[in-house]
C-alpha cells in the first residue's frame, strides 16, 4: 500500500472534491447551462485523476473528446433549444423525487460498502511494468488496440459513422413547399396579422439604444416589439426610467 | 491512501448520476446525468487497471470514450428534432404513447 505518495493523496483530494463538487451543482443549478459548466468542471478534474492513476492518454482523451467535443456540442443545441427551458417543477409521479434520491444515496452506499470493502485489502500491482513494456502508455495501449483488441476497434469506426449519418438524418428537414419569393413574402406580410414593416429598433426615444431597451411609444409607455423574444424570456429587459420621460416630455413642451 | 479510493469516489459520481437522471425533468440535463454516470465508470475501470497491473482496463474506458461520443452525437439529434415539433426540451411532455 505504500504505492500511493503524498503528492498522489493531496491530488485526490482536491481533484475528487472537486468533481463531486461539480455533479452536485449539475444537479441543484436551475439553468440547463450552469448545469454544463458544473459537468465541464468535473470532467476536467476526472481528467486529472486519470493522469494520477498512470493514464496520461485517456487523461488528454478526456479532455480533447469530453471536456473539447461533448461538452461544446451540449452548449451548441442548448442555444438551439434556448436558454429559457428551464426545469418545470411540477412533479408527474407523487413523491418521486424524494424516493429517487432515497434510493440513489441506498446504491451509493450499497456500491461503497461492497466494492469499497473488498478491495481494502487488494495489494495493488500498479502500472509502472506495464507501461514500460512497449517504452509508454501510449505505446502500450496502440499495442492492445491493434492486436487483442482490433476486431472491436474496427468496428469502433462503423459505429461511429453509423452515429453521424443517423446525426444527419434526424436533424435533417425535408423542404416541402418551393421557398417564398419576395414578393410572396411582402404579399403575406401586408395581408397577414403580422407587422407589415420592420420592427421598432430598441431605444428608440429612450436614454439608452442597447438591445435590453425598449423604445418608447408616443405616451411614453415600452414597445414590446422593441425588444428580442430570448431577452423577454429570459427577464433581462431594462425598465423604463420614468424621471427619463418626463424629462423628455418637459423638454418638448419647452420647444412648443 | 489505498487506491481503492478511487473506486469509491467513481461509486459516488455514479450515484450522483443516478440522482440527476431520476430528478431533473430537462431533457439535456438528464443526457449531461448520463455522461456523468459513463464518466464514473471510466474512472473504476482506470482504477482497476492499475491495481491489476495491466492495460485492459484502460482499453475499455477508451471504448466507452468512443460509444460515448456516438450516443451523444445520436441522442442530442433526437432531442434537437422533438424540440423541433414539441417546443420543449422537458421529458414529462412526450408522452402520447400513453393514450
Amino acid at each position: 500500500m505504500t504505492e500511493v505518495n503524498l503528492g498522489e493523496e493531496i491530488v485526490f483530494w482536491i481533484s475528487g472534491g472537486l468533481a463531486v463538487l461539480g455533479a452536485l451543482g449539475m444537479i441543484l443549478s436551475k439553468k440547463a447551462v450552469h448545469s454544463a459548466l458544473w459537468v465541464a468542471l468535473t470532467m476536467i478534474n476526472l481528467a486529472i485523476l486519470y493522469i494520477a492513476n498512470s493514464a496520461p492518454f485517456l487523461g488528454m482523451v478526456q479532455v480533447i473528446v469530453y471536456t473539447g467535443a461533448v461538452m461544446m456540442l451540449f452548449l451548441f443545441v442548448l442555444m438551439v433549444v434556448g436558454v429559457d427551458s428551464s426545469d418545470s417543477l411540477i412533479e408527474t409521479l407523487k413523491g418521486q423525487r424524494l424516493v429517487s434520491i432515497v434510493l440513489a444515496i441506498g446504491l451509493a452506499i450499497l456500491l461503497i460498502a461492497g466494492v469499497g470493502a473488498g478491495l481494502t485489502d487488494v495489494v495493488p500491482v500498479g502500472l509502472e511494468e506495464a507501461n514500460g513494456v512497449d517504452g509508454g502508455n501510449v505505446e502500450g495501449i496502440a499495442r492492445l488496440l491493434f492486436t487483442d483488441y482490433l476486431i472491436a476497434f474496427e468496428v469502433t469506426s462503423a459505429l461511429l459513422i453509423t452515429a453521424a449519418l443517423g446525426a444527419m438524418v434526424l436533424a435533417h428537414r425535408e423542404r416541402w413547399l418551393p421557398r417564398a419569393s419576395q414578393a410572396e413574402l411582402s404579399r403575406s406580410r401586408f395581408l397577414g396579422a403580422g407587422h407589415p414593416g420592420n420592427l421598432p429598433s430598441s431605444g428608440t426615444y429612450a436614454r439608452h439604444n442597447a438591445v435590453d431597451t425598449p423604445a418608447l411609444l408616443p405616451d411614453g409607455s415600452p414597445s414590446e416589439l422593441s425588444i428580442p423574444g430570448p431577452l423577454v424570456a429570459r427577464g433581462d429587459v431594462r425598465p423604463i426610467d420614468h424621471h427619463d420621460v418626463d424629462q423628455i416630455e418637459s423638454l418638448g413642451g419647452g420647444t412648443k | 491512501m489505498n487506491p481503492a479510493n478511487y473506486v469509491i469516489l467513481s461509486a459516488i459520481l455514479f450515484s450522483l448520476g443516478a440522482i440527476g437522471v431520476l430528478v431533473r425533468r430537462n431533457a439535456i440535463i438528464v443526457f449531461m446525468s448520463v455522461e456523468l454516470m459513463l464518466n464514473a465508470a471510466n474512472l473504476a475501470f482506470v482504477a482497476f487497471a492499475r491495481m491489476n497491473g495491466n492495460l485492459d482496463g484502460q482499453v475499455a474506458a477508451f471504448f466507452v470514450m468512443v460509444v460515448a461520443a456516438a450516443e451523444v452525437v445520436v441522442g442530442l439529434a433526437i432531442i434537437v428534432t422533438i424540440f423541433r415539433s414539441r417546443r420543449s426540451a422537458s421529458i414529462d411532455e412526450p408522452n402520447l404513447l400513453k393514450y
